[in-house]
């Protein structure tokens, strides 16, 4: 008796039309249903483009470093905080903001998709919503920062934060020594989008 | 559903792509995008939700429902435009052939729905901060916003939202009965999760009331 395996289907997708002419197509598609207003579609990309922004994230976290109070609130009511702002939005409705400590690192991902709070961090980048980070950092944290250039030292733990409902995460980093005195713009300028995703820790240039 | 969308855990994937801080535009990036048509992707996303076609649910389900080759080898803005497109066609505001016709090849879209979804959980309690928690073992074939890693495990309630929103299993299926929920941040130990198998210390999953039961202290 012999055992043959059938090779004749093999596990090819068929052909597709380009992505930007299937991106066009539902565009004309929408607009022929009037489902597209006039200048939406430019509306919403100036919204994404230059609205949505870390700068707005790390204002929020140069604040709480040099004002307790505010600090406190960002922490126990991260809506309440990013509200005074003006800077809740969509993907951005309910925050909380998670405090780094020296002996815990926050680090956020969404390993169903691509959940980001986005008018604080600006839209997901393209390495956030990778294969690899999805599948990898809610397991092996410490290697994918490392390879990323981050180093967390042994003794630190860290916890992964999975996006998972409505909830919309930052990280509250650790000031950096060395930034004593510094004004909020100056603190503002050093918390980039990483840090606020918490891949990165802030850096301090030395002179 | 358990669907090849559910990467959390998932082992041989490569470096990410990715220095910290390095971006085209710099440490402060904003939107990314590669291809020129990219930001129609959300554009059309939120021109259909805004319209009232679908919920952002509904479109998350959908992307989820593509083939799995078809999803492993899309690109992330390519996978929202399939999804949103399914939607579209499957309430019937547009055809695929018009589709088709105006891309000038084929368009591929999601697979059929298999699951009609499921109300919100009936028993649903209410739990404190500090209680241990353990997550339903039960899986569902629609959608349902629990990462297959922690189906069964135990933690611990580190928040409770001060907000409530609709059941996902109901709502990414259309379903008007999806009620009002509060999620839970629940803290696993990355042991539990993952055995010896992991360098994390703990994992928080922000899960619905109505995946979590208590846990006899």
């Amino acid at each position: 008796m012999s055992v043959t395996i059938d090779h004749a289907v093999d596990n090819d997708l068929g052909e597709k039309a380009p992505r930007s002419a299937r991106g066009e197509a539902l565009r004309r598609a929408l607009e022929a249903k009037g489902l597209l207003p006039e200048g939406y579609l430019d509306e919403w990309n100036n919204t994404a483009e230059n609205v949505f922004s870390p700068r707005r994230g790390a204002e929020l976290v140069a604040h709480a470093w040099t004002d307790p109070e505010f600090r406190e609130l960002l922490l126990t009511d991260g809506t309440a905080a990013v509200g005074q702002y003006g800077y809740l939005g969509p993907q951005g409705e309910y925050i909380v903001a998670l405090e780094d400590t020296p002996t815990l690192k926050h680090v956020i991902v969404c390993s169903l998709c691509s959940c980001t709070a986005w008018p604080i961090l600006g839209l997901s980048p393209s390495w956030y919503k990778s294969f690899e980070y999805r599948s990898r950092v809610v397991r092996e944290p410490r290697t994918v920062l490392a390879e990323m250039g981050t180093q967390i030292p042994d003794g630190v733990e860290i916890r992964v934060v999975d996006v998972t409902a409505d909830t919309r995460f930052m990280v509250l980093p650790q000031r950096p020594a060395g930034t004593e005195g510094w004004s909020r713009e100056q603190l503002a300028e050093i918390v980039t989008k990483d840090c606020l995703i918490g891949v990165a820790v802030p850096q301090v240039e030395s002179v | 559903m358990h669907g090849i969308h559910d990467l959390g855990g998932v082992q041989n994937f490569g470096p990410v792509p990715h220095r910290v801080n390095e971006y085209p535009d710099g440490p402060f990036q904003t939107a990314e995008y590669h291809e020129d048509w990219e930001p129609l992707a959300y554009g059309l996303l939120f021109a259909c939700a805004d319209a009232d076609q679908f919920s952002v649910d509904q479109l998350r389900h959908s992307i989820e429902r593509m083939e799995p080759r078809d999803y492993m080898t899309s690109s992330y803005f390519e996978r929202i435009l399939v999804g949103t497109a399914t939607l579209m066609v499957e309430n019937g505001m547009l055809t695929q052939e018009e589709l088709e016709d105006l891309a000038g090849g084929p368009f591929p879209l999601s697979r059929p729905v298999s699951s009609a979804g499921r109300p919100a959980n009936p028993n649903l309690q209410q739990f404190e901060v500090g209680d241990r928690v353990r997550v339903a073992t039960e899986q569902v074939p629609g959608h349902i916003r629990v990462p297959g890693y922690c189906f069964g495990k135990e933690g611990v309630i580190d928040h409770r939202t001060a907000h409530e929103w609709r059941f996902p299993d109901a709502i990414g299926h259309g379903r008007d009965d999806g009620g009002s929920e509060p999620t839970y941040h629940v803290r696993f130990d990355a042991t539990d999760v993952f055995g010896t198998d992991t360098e994390a210390e703990s994992i928080v999953v922000d899960l619905f009331g109505g995946y979590l039961e208590p846990v006899p202290a």
